[in-house]
């Protein structure tokens, strides 16, 4: 265990820096002057230049990499072309909305998810089968714009059961994390159904309807937890994918995470920003696999944490 | 001998400043709390650095600056100055501070904070984007260069009076004391600050930063001693940031907020502008804006004037007005309706394919030829350069759309040889001050005609240049109008080139909630888009 702790925390550093590297050098070779979107239309070529200077642009590519992770390892995200501000503090101030917005998306597709991807599996070949897999079809191809307004329209404009938006009370969370859950659930149910009846036509599990249990707890104490493992390592990939910011949803429920601040750091080329959110979500993709890694063993117990 | 302006300017301020200047049946009252959305966070309120429409007009109510304009127009009058005179030879202006008139953390304002504050954002260290404003004063060079930590031109011999010498006259430097980046801050703050002073503003404006939620809400609270009375109406304003503009709107129509600062998006406006209450919804104002097609002078074919000339008579700009839901103009010359100098007697180029076409022909492109046509890429902008490429096509032009991110038509355009033509939607040219000399230089001038410039035409004419400096030279009051008529001049000579299509005058639209009083003008005013002073709360 420990072991494995200190590997994946080598390894965790590697894939960092090269995330770093990679984003560093992509974002300086794009045909965009971040001098230049600072300095406005109205700058003098020597406004400019001073601009240039002062954040370090006119050093070489290397230099700048070099200092920037000088900064880095200090836990220095490093400050903001266009706010004058602190990245670390920026990201910090939308963090606990983006971890919110994470677990409560993921806690709606997960429950929807397996219990329609169970419904199916057990009803396989049914009506209720071919309904589900239809929704799920629509679920993960539905543009997030469209279902977000629907939602909003629906819920919070005619109904006026929810706020419109906002952040801060439990009621504000609720849309976001359905309009995410019902979007993400068709991909678990797809998965839960197609494991569940796999595990369905198990030895073991004929084994334990011979012993005239009943379907429900053969279905939920005996399969499902078999059927779980691609759940939790498909859960580990969406904690990574929420944290780097769901943008449309954000911007349509006025949910201040982390994605509005990527989005519009990208308009202004405001490189610290988007590095920063680069690592920012690439460590969480890296912590969303290890926690897979490590809740595996845990509902597996063939599995042992390598 | 020192000619004096405006003896009695406290007067005229006084009631420049009044709350009269909105018609009486619709006269402002005081008090209210409002909420307002943009889509995007602000950036920052450092008065130095913020340079975006949207916080252009927060800084605007924060600070206040030696020279203002009166809300609703482009009329500059002495703010934080209570009088001025200007030297004969146009080199020395001299203020007058107004008395007693305190920052918001209670310190009196004094001479030499507004040395310290135009010193701060020429300082190459504050990274700000308006230095170049203050060119004509004494010592920028110095300062601007590192190798002097001060202006010289700037003096305060007392506490009331502030002295400006520049090193050559400048007809706009009335102008550049209005801008943001001459806005008076203390020292002690931006040093308390350290470094943070855009997130923690100090000023001496009509509102006080109260909290800043980052991500989500700012609240503006009205300053109670502010120097003008009766301003600002409003007690309190939120901003309620990463608002998406649909649902701002929707919220709007629920009563939830009061105006939607980025507008109605395209695809809701007729049917917003239909509804019973359309009328009161929408509010919209003239900018000093100018929608245009820059014709690359070093690309050819539009190193041909014949060419430049077709393609202005080829583009159907009524069409385009009418894409823009009718809050547009079409244009036929670089200055907008709004801005002293226009010529409201030049006839431009009429739209005639016939003509183009002939045009052409003449200059040997019988067949046509094949261009490329940027523009960026958030409705309706590509919706409008899919127009003009329709209308090139009718004249044998085939040109391709390259719609991309702002930031990546702008670097196109600033490189040599790179952008054909470009449709400036989206990044046109709105004017940071009220003097047509601000539509020449970048966008026009040889100055601006370089890598990474904002002169995408590439259009360098050294005898306009010549006369623009001269103009710019004619600081005596008494040549106003002489000098307006010769910049108006420069503007429709350049038109005989022409390195542009003028295209439309766009106007802003704002939508706000019936509850909201006052009139389009300060919703859009022209020099700050929403003037958070003037508006008001009906009751």
């Amino acid at each position: 265990m420990a072991f494995l702790l200190l590997r994946r925390l080598v390894q965790t550093a590697l894939i960092l820096l090269g995330v770093a590297a990679i984003t560093f050098l992509l974002l300086y070779a794009l045909p965009a002057d971040p001098a230049r979107m600072i300095a406005g239309r109205s700058a003098t070529a020597q406004t400019v230049a001073n601009i240039r200077r002062e954040l370090g642009l006119d050093q070489p590519l290397l230099v700048q990499f070099w200092t920037y992770l000088q900064g880095l390892v200090q836990g220095d995200l490093g400050r903001s072309y266009a706010q004058k501000t602190d990245v670390g503090a920026l990201i910090a101030a939308r963090l606990p909305a983006t971890l919110i917005l994470m677990a409560a998306g993921i806690f709606v597709e997960v429950l929807l998810g397996i219990a329609l991807g169970v419904l199916a599996a057990v009803r396989r070949g049914g009506f209720i089968d071919r309904l589900v897999m239809m929704a799920s079809f629509v679920g993960v191809s539905a543009p997030q714009f469209v279902a977000a307004l629907l939602l909003l329209y629906v819920f919070a404009v005619t109904l006026a059961w929810f706020p419109m938006s906002g952040f801060g009370t439990f009621a504000h969370v609720v849309l976001p994390a359905l309009t995410l859950g019902i979007l993400g659930a068709g991909w678990y149910a797809r998965m839960v159904r197609s494991a569940m009846i796999d595990v369905l036509n198990q030895d073991y599990v004929r084994t334990a309807r011979a012993k005239g249990l009943s379907s429900f707890r053969i279905v939920f104490r005996h399969a499902l937890p078999n059927a779980l493992l691609p759940v939790v390592a498909m859960i580990g990939i969406d904690i990574g994918q929420f944290m780097s910011g769901v943008v449309v949803v954000e911007a349509v429920y006025g949910w201040p995470g982390i994605g509005q601040l990527a989005w519009q750091a990208i308009q202004q080329v405001d490189i610290p920003i988007i590095m920063g959110v680069t690592l920012v979500s690439a460590l969480a993709i890296v912590i969303g696999n290890l926690i897979a890694d490590l809740v595996a063993p845990l509902i597996d117990p063939r599995i042992r944490a390598r | 001998m020192f000619k004096s302006w405006l003896r009695t300017s406290t007067v005229a301020a006084a009631l420049a400043l009044s709350p009269f200047t909105v018609l009486a049946q619709d006269s402002p009252k005081q008090g209210g709390e409002i909420v307002i959305t943009y889509k995007d966070d602000i950036a920052t309120l450092d008065p130095a650095i913020g340079y975006d429409w949207v916080n252009w007009s927060m800084i605007k109510s924060l600070f206040s600056r030696l020279m203002d304009y009166k809300p609703g127009t482009t009329e500059l009058v002495p703010s934080l100055a209570e009088s001025f005179e200007v030297a004969p030879d146009g080199l020395t202006y001299t203020f007058k501070l107004r008395k007693s008139v305190k920052f918001t953390n209670g310190r009196e304002i004094v001479a030499s904070d507004v040395k310290y504050s135009i010193e701060r954002a020429v300082d190459p260290k504050t990274q700000g984007p308006g230095a170049g404003f203050f060119g004509a004063i004494k010592g920028f060079d110095d300062l601007s260069g590192g190798k002097a930590t001060t202006l010289e031109g700037i003096e305060a011999p007392d506490d009331a009076t502030v002295v400006f010498r520049l090193s050559r006259p400048d007809a706009t430097f009335l102008h550049v004391l209005a801008v943001n980046f001459a806005s008076v801050v203390p020292k002690e703050a931006v040093e308390a600050a350290a470094g943070d002073f855009g997130k923690k503003p100090v000023g001496s404006g009509t509102f006080i930063l109260k909290d800043w939620t980052v991500g989500q809400s700012l609240t503006f609270e009205r300053n109670p001693d502010y120097f003008v009375k009766d301003m600002p109406h409003i007690d309190k304003f939120t901003v309620e940031v990463g608002q998406e503009p649909l649902v701002a709107l929707l919220r709007l129509q629920k009563g939830e907020i009061d105006i939607a600062g980025d507008g109605i998006p395209p695809a809701k406006f007729l049917e917003i502008k239909n509804s019973a209450e359309g009328a009161e919804i929408i509010v919209d104002g003239q900018q000093l804006h100018t929608g245009y097609v820059t014709l690359n002078t070093k690309v050819k074919p539009f190193d041909d004037v014949k060419v430049r000339q077709a393609v202005n008579m080829a583009i159907n700009k009524e069409r385009i007005t009418r894409i823009l839901n009718g809050r547009a103009t079409a244009a036929n010359q670089p200055l907008p309706p709004l801005m002293p100098g226009y010529d409201k007697a030049f006839p431009g180029y009429a739209y005639d394919v016939e003509k183009a076409k002939a045009l052409l022909a003449d200059a040997g492109h019988a067949d046509g030829f094949e261009t490329v046509l940027y523009s960026t890429n958030t409705d309706p902008q590509p919706r409008i350069a899919q127009a003009i490429q329709q209308d090139l096509a009718a004249i044998g032009i085939k040109a391709e759309v390259r719609a991309l991110a702002q930031a990546n038509v702008i670097a196109a355009g600033g490189t040599e040889g790179e952008a054909p033509m470009i449709w400036s939607g989206g990044m046109a040219w709105i004017a940071d001050f009220p003097d047509p000399s601000n539509f020449y230089g970048p966008i026009l001038g040889c100055s601006g005609a370089v890598q990474g410039g904002w002169n995408w035409s590439w259009y360098c004419n050294e005898a306009l240049d010549k006369r623009a400096v001269a103009a710019d030279s004619m600081s005596d009051p008494a040549q106003a109008a002489e000098r307006q008529a010769e910049w108006g001049k420069i503007f429709t000579d350049i038109m005989a080139d022409a390195p542009w299509v003028p295209v439309t005058n766009e106007r802003r639209v704002v939508a706000k909630s019936p509850r909201m009083g006052g009139d389009g003008d300060i919703y859009v005013d022209p020099t700050r888009v929403i003037n958070y002073d003037a508006i008001f709360v009906k009751q």
